[in-house]
């Protein structure tokens, strides 16, 4: 990847008839990023700084430098972004946890058996071919108050007769973990597929027992993997406002920062507070990225 | 901890291994006993079964019938963390986001010896790289990485240290330096050392002992000038080296010597050089053992094979010796090597002459080529 993109502009610079040529090709996805990045993220920051037109009724903003609006959101919403940013740290953590064993299973011990190997690919990718939000409503069901499992955790005495498992952090989590695993999975195995398993064979020639060969060798060599499992996992998960609404799996004590901006978009119409929210939460990703990859010092691994 | 840090080398026993794999069989019956402090070479073609010997020592494979005993003690049921052998493996798999030191340490450092560091800087040292202690493997040539690899193996000290065709990669100028310094430091450490290679001048120029391994069996096993100057078979015969074969009926055989008729031509063996005395027997000679006469037939004396008229059809100079192929009626095709001592050749293509060797030069194989005659 990195060569083709150095290669491009040299030969570029070198014929100048090519450059066009080049230019013309990148036009489209210029003109994309345009329409459908520059300009909604410019609407989006110059909504967060309007401010409410005097006597004006629900939902009347004029164009303003209301810098004030970011202040208010972090005093009102503090508790909804903490519990976004925990969610999305416990759920992308689970997904890792859950993912590890399966991608190693499919990339390293299913070599030798490319049908197995396929299958459980497929396997792994076949969520997505149901929507998403039917799955998230599958699962409302599933734990709904009258469902088999509630009955099943009431019988045994683990729920109390008047808890639900609806609305609670724990099933809120869970949905999360559930419909993001994929995510997590799937690099994680393109970086495992290509581990060499004579490394593995010399760590156990030199003494390691297979736990240590794992921490000494596979863990480290497949950070890549993880770094980009948990940034594909836990993005999304910090903005998700399906799993943890009131309409699927969630309930008012479990809303997360989605959650709030899309309230305040669709019902509360305060749009300065919900573009803020939304601002502050790319923000922040951004910041936790990079000082993530920073730490992680990937691009000394490849 | 099973392994304890040991400074010599211990024996190596195989008794009746044999390791199947889905759809074949890799290794039929082994049996192999190698010595402590030997240098110990495995040599075969690809797909013999070498290697996975080397795995089944190492621990990396398990046999599917018989025992592995390093220093007496059996350890075919051991993990191969458990066994005090180290291999270095063909691709050096040498760990690539560990600098060459972390590396070199790796083992001991798992054994919880103490003074990892000071231990793997000793061992590159040993091996000339401590100058890139600090590097990544993949900052290295194919040569440094080999001697990495080295280095890490040989640290640990172990009672066996297991050679994968190390030297596979390297081009023929290093390998011919490696294959000096590999010797040197085995004689140095007095490690036992089991080297797998298909390469027979390195084979023969390295190890104290060599077997030849063909098709999952050992077919013959000695110095490397016994296996060269007698090869008891046809295939060690032809892949240590060159061979010219004859084939034919034993015509006279008493104690002394045993001779086979050649669509005339008379072919003696000494009968201590024989492995089979009647019936259809195959005798060979080395190309350098033999030599040709120009013009008119050699006379004829006792203790001398001469087979000929036959006509040079090819003539190829190697530099250090000219290779002569001699088409000879109803023998086939016979290879003679010429030293290069400076006198130029007057031989020329076509020539008619006569090839004659010395009896005690002969040596009689067990068994028959595939196809019959022709020797090469």
């Amino acid at each position: 990847m990195a060569q083709v993109a150095t290669r491009a502009p040299r030969s570029a610079a070198g014929q100048p008839k090519k450059s066009r040529i080049v230019l013309l090709l990148l036009l489209p996805g210029m003109i994309y990023l345009g329409l459908f990045f520059i300009t909604p993220f410019a609407s989006l920051i110059t909504t967060s700084l309007q401010a409410p037109v005097l006597g004006g009724g629900i939902g009347q903003y004029q164009p303003g430098l209301e810098f004030g609006n970011y202040g208010f959101v972090v005093n009102e919403y503090m508790e909804q972004i903490v519990r976004s940013f925990v969610y999305a740290t416990i759920a992308t953590l689970l997904a890792l946890a859950f993912s590890y064993p399966i991608a190693y299973f499919i990339g390293v011990r299913a070599r030798k058996h490319p049908v197995l190997q396929g299958l459980m690919l497929t396997l792994v990718i076949a969520p997505f071919f149901i929507s998403f939000l039917l799955r998230t409503f599958a699962w409302k069901e599933l734990f709904g108050q009258d469902s088999w499992i509630s009955n099943l955790l009431r019988d045994s005495a683990i729920l109390a007769q008047d808890q639900y498992l609806l609305g609670t952090p724990i099933v809120v989590i869970f949905g999360l973990t559930y419909n993001f695993i994929p995510f997590m999975t799937l690099p994680l195995y393109t970086n495992l597929e290509r581990l060499d398993t004579s490394l593995l064979e010399a760590g156990s020639d030199l003494y390691a027992k297979p736990t240590s060969t794992f921490w000494k060798v596979t863990f480290p060599l497949s950070l890549p993997g993880i770094t980009s499992g948990t940034l594909l996992t836990f993005i999304p998960i910090a903005g998700d406002y399906v799993t943890a609404s009131r309409s699927f799996l969630g309930s008012p004590n479990t809303a997360m920062l989605g959650n709030v901006i899309e309230s305040n978009y669709l019902r509360i119409q305060d749009y300065p507070s919900a573009s803020a929210l939304s601002v502050m939460l790319m923000a922040a990703i951004v910041v936790l990225v990079s000082i993530y990859i920073r730490r992680t010092g990937t691009e000394d691994l490849l | 901890m099973a392994t304890e840090f040991v400074a010599r080398g211990a024996d190596l026993e195989l008794v009746g291994i044999r390791k199947e794999f889905p759809g074949f069989v890799a290794i039929e019956n082994l049996d192999l006993k190698i010595p402590a402090g030997e240098f110990f070479a495995l040599l075969g073609p690809s797909g013999c079964g070498k290697t996975t010997t080397l795995r089944l020592v190492a621990g990396l494979d398990s046999p599917t019938k018989g025992k592995i005993l390093i220093g007496n003690k059996d350890v075919t049921t051991d993990k191969p963390h458990e066994r005090p052998v180290n291999t270095v493996f063909q691709n050096y798999a040498l760990f690539p986001h560990m600098s060459v030191l972390d590396n070199v340490a790796f083992g001991i450092k798992q054994r919880k010896v103490s003074d990892p560091m000071p231990k793997a800087l000793e061992a590159l040292k040993l091996v000339e790289l401590e100058h890139l202690a600090q590097r990544r493997p993949a900052q290295l040539s194919g040569g440094q990485q080999q001697r990495v690899a080295l280095a890490r193996a040989l640290v640990n000290r172990p009672s066996l240290l297991l050679l994968d065709e190390p030297l596979g990669a390297l081009d023929l100028k290093l390998r011919r330096q490696m294959q000096v310094e590999l010797k040197a430091i085995q004689m140095e450490v007095g490690l036992t050392f089991l080297h797998v290679t298909h390469d027979q001048e390195e084979a023969m120029d390295m190890a104290d002992t060599v077997a030849v391994m063909n098709k999952g069996r050992i077919e013959q096993m000695g110095a490397p000038e016994t296996l060269y100057e007698r090869p008891k078979t046809i295939f060690v015969s032809k892949f240590l080296g060159q061979s010219n074969l004859f084939v034919g009926d034993v015509a006279e055989s008493n104690s002394d010597s045993v001779s086979i008729n050649v669509a005339g031509n008379k072919i003696t063996v000494p009968t201590k050089r024989a492995e089979k005395t009647t019936g259809k027997i195959a005798i060979g000679v080395r190309p350098e053992k033999a030599t040709f006469h120009e013009d008119q037939a050699p006379t004829s004396a006792a203790g001398l094979n001469i087979i000929g008229p036959g006509e040079i059809i090819d003539i190829r100079f190697t530099g250090v010796s000219n290779q002569y192929l001699i088409e000879i009626p109803q023998i086939g095709k016979v290879t003679v090597f010429a030293q290069n001592v400076g006198k130029s050749p007057v031989t020329e293509l076509g020539a008619k002459v006569w090839v004659s060797w010395k009896v005690e030069h002969s040596f009689g194989l067990s068994d028959l080529p595939a196809e019959n005659g022709e020797g090469k």
